[in-house]
């Protein structure tokens, strides 16, 4: 794994790596299967399904049905991964992930894509601020926020061979690059991608690369911060989170999901445990999405780098 | 059918209430009616049509049934005492702390269940990526899919019905346990489903309406193959079919059996069998 972070947006979109590896690993595991609910041209894997008909499925517009198949698929050998919108991978077929997925014991990988603020111009309807929330209260489930179209990759291949429920959220579009193209991670791992003493921002999604711009303001103002990107929301890097809190003595979480349920609450939770320390929190209130261009609901819901640099300067003030 | 034949699945029906009996009697109540209603069809699915092979009972080319009315779990565990999956006294733990044997049936639990259910309408889904899996898989095996009618009540159960049906999976039948009975009473007053046998030719099963309590009727509709269709089979059953008294009470979704009265239905199914023997 290695930083290349300089600010600039990856050139991938994720809509160009997804349908790519997709393609990959069909290609090398007879056993994987992906189904959609219509809206494979979303993230542009139609000529994938086109040319594989048997690899790839789409189930119309009927997510629970789909997330059932996909159980149907694994308890006769499949390695099934299906897609649709986060709201609809999320609360539309949660009861079908939990037992006909989670609870049978059936293993599956669910893409949630466009999370939080990234569902934009699709508004409200479309934006889950509670899909963490829901998939970290089901028992053996790992949940992810994707950073950046190399990790994407690699979670993908390392996703369809795991147990349990898989949940990975991710935006359609461009992220900040912050790893190499050739970087591997480890999930249930969080990665220092910024050291630093004074504070620790704990992000995930596209708050990391937020939270490594937050870490320059605060640098400029004497404040050495250290970033931590924490991915795999569940199982939580527990001992990492615990390292760092020592080590800094003040956190702020940054995720762009709604502050119940998601990484600050995981976060506190562990720190309230292991390690108690001051912890301020970037996420959305308890409150519904809207719609608008990403830029103005970033703003709106105060999840920019200027609200992680004035969180941290909170924390640490709390010393 | 053969004079034999049929005396030998009717056996084992009989034998499968008995079992049905004995588990909800050792935990003192259960869902008698709906296991009663289909103890007819598992006899002959498991005493003729299936292949399976209770010595290795993840064989990947077994035929499947998924019993999506999951609360028919002792009906299920009955069949597979019977036919040696696992030890006939274990039906005696039904519901016990750390038993093998809960109310909904649990793949993760108990030897020969091929699909966990209980959240109706889920094993429709369930059944049908099992039998899309077998297919692209080139498995010569068949899903047998128990839905009850109170079930379809479940938007769900369409969704599954529609993507059987436009994919063209020949290999799944739908066995619909029309016992007219849910928990609050009868269908057609709770949500009257209508012309059942209509709705599933309409989504574009193969579908045929029989006595789902015949022996002959079952056997020729399980073994009824189709060309590029699922096949749907509406089983006109009764609910709590076997026990007079269990068929006539109202609210016979969920009943308590006391020892005595379990004993008493116990051996006028045993004479039953003896009559038959």
């Amino acid at each position: 794994m290695k930083i290349v972070y300089n600010g600039e947006n990856d050139a991938r979109t994720f809509k160009d790596v997804i349908p790519a590896t997709i393609a990959a690993i069909a290609e090398k595991d007879p056993d994987y299967i992906y189904l959609d609910a219509d809206l494979m041209n979303c993230i542009g894997t139609v000529k994938f399904a086109q040319a594989n008909p048997g690899k790839g499925i789409d189930c119309g517009i009927a997510e629970a049905n789909m997330v059932g198949i996909a159980g149907g698929l694994a308890a006769v050998g499949f390695k099934p991964i299906v897609h649709s919108f986060g709201t609809f991978t999320s609360r539309r077929c949660f009861d079908q992930a939990f037992l006909s997925g989670g609870y049978a014991k059936n293993p599956i990988t669910i893409l949630g894509s466009d999370p939080g603020v990234t569902a934009a111009l699709n508004g409200g309807t479309h934006m889950p601020f509670e899909d963490v929330a829901l998939y970290r209260s089901m028992p053996e489930a790992t949940v992810i926020d994707i950073t950046d179209p190399t990790m994407m990759i690699d979670v993908l291949w390392k996703a369809k061979d795991m147990p349990g429920v898989k949940y990975i959220r991710f935006p359609r579009k461009n992220a900040v690059k912050i790893y190499s193209d050739d970087s591997t991670f480890t999930i249930g791992k969080g990665n220092v991608i910024r050291e630093g003493k004074d504070v620790t921002i704990i992000a995930c999604g596209i708050m990391v690369g937020k939270a490594m711009a937050a870490a320059e303001q605060l640098a400029a103002e004497g404040i050495d911060a250290a970033v931590i990107d924490m991915f795999t929301i569940k199982p939580l890097d527990e001992e990492l989170v615990a390292e760092y809190a020592k080590k800094t003595g003040a956190v702020v979480t940054a995720e762009n999901h709604n502050k119940i349920g998601g990484l600050y609450e995981a976060v506190s939770a562990t720190l309230a445990a292991k390690c108690p320390t001051p912890v301020e929190y970037v996420a959305v209130e308890d409150e519904f999405g809207e719609v608008g261009p990403q830029s103005y609901l970033e703003e709106r819901f105060a999840l920019t780098a200027a609200h992680i640099a004035a969180q941290a300067k909170a924390a640490v003030a709390r010393k | 059918m053969e004079a034999t034949m049929k005396k030998d699945l009717q056996k084992l029906a009989l034998q499968i209430r008995i079992g049905i009996v004995e588990a909800i009697k050792s935990r003192g109540s259960g869902h008698i009616g709906g296991s009663f209603s289909i103890a007819d069809a598992l006899a002959v699915l498991y005493g003729s049509v299936m292949k399976y092979d209770p010595k290795n009972p993840k064989w990947a080319d077994r035929d499947k049934l998924v019993c999506s009315k999951g609360h028919a779990g002792p009906a299920v565990y009955a069949t597979l005492a019977v036919k040696g999956f696992f030890p006939y006294e274990e039906l005696k733990t039904l519901n016990q702390p750390h038993t093998n044997l809960p109310s909904h049936c649990d793949r993760n639990k108990t030897v020969g269940v091929d699909m966990t259910t209980g959240s109706l309408g889920q094993g429709t889904s369930l059944a049908t990526g099992m039998a899309l899996g077998d297919k692209l898989k080139g498995r010569d095996s068949r899903t047998f899919l128990i839905v009850g009618d109170g079930e379809i009540n479940e938007g769900q159960v369409w969704e599954a019905a529609m993507f059987c049906a436009a994919k063209k999976l020949n290999n799944i039948v739908w066995m619909i346990d029309n016992n007219k009975k849910q928990l609050d009473g009868y269908t057609k007053d709770i949500l009257d489903t209508g012309d059942l046998h209509a709705k599933f030719a309409a989504f574009g099963f193969d579908t045929v309406t029989i006595d789902g309590n015949d022996i002959e009727q079952l056997y020729d509709a399980l073994t009824k193959k189709s060309e590029d269709k699922p096949i749907a089979i509406i089983m006109d059953t009764v609910k709590g079919k076997g026990i007079k008294e269990v068929e006539e009470t109202f609210g016979n979704h969920s009943m308590t059996v006391k020892p005595e009265t379990g004993d008493k239905w116990i051996a006028q199914l045993k004479s039953e069998l003896e009559a038959l023997a």
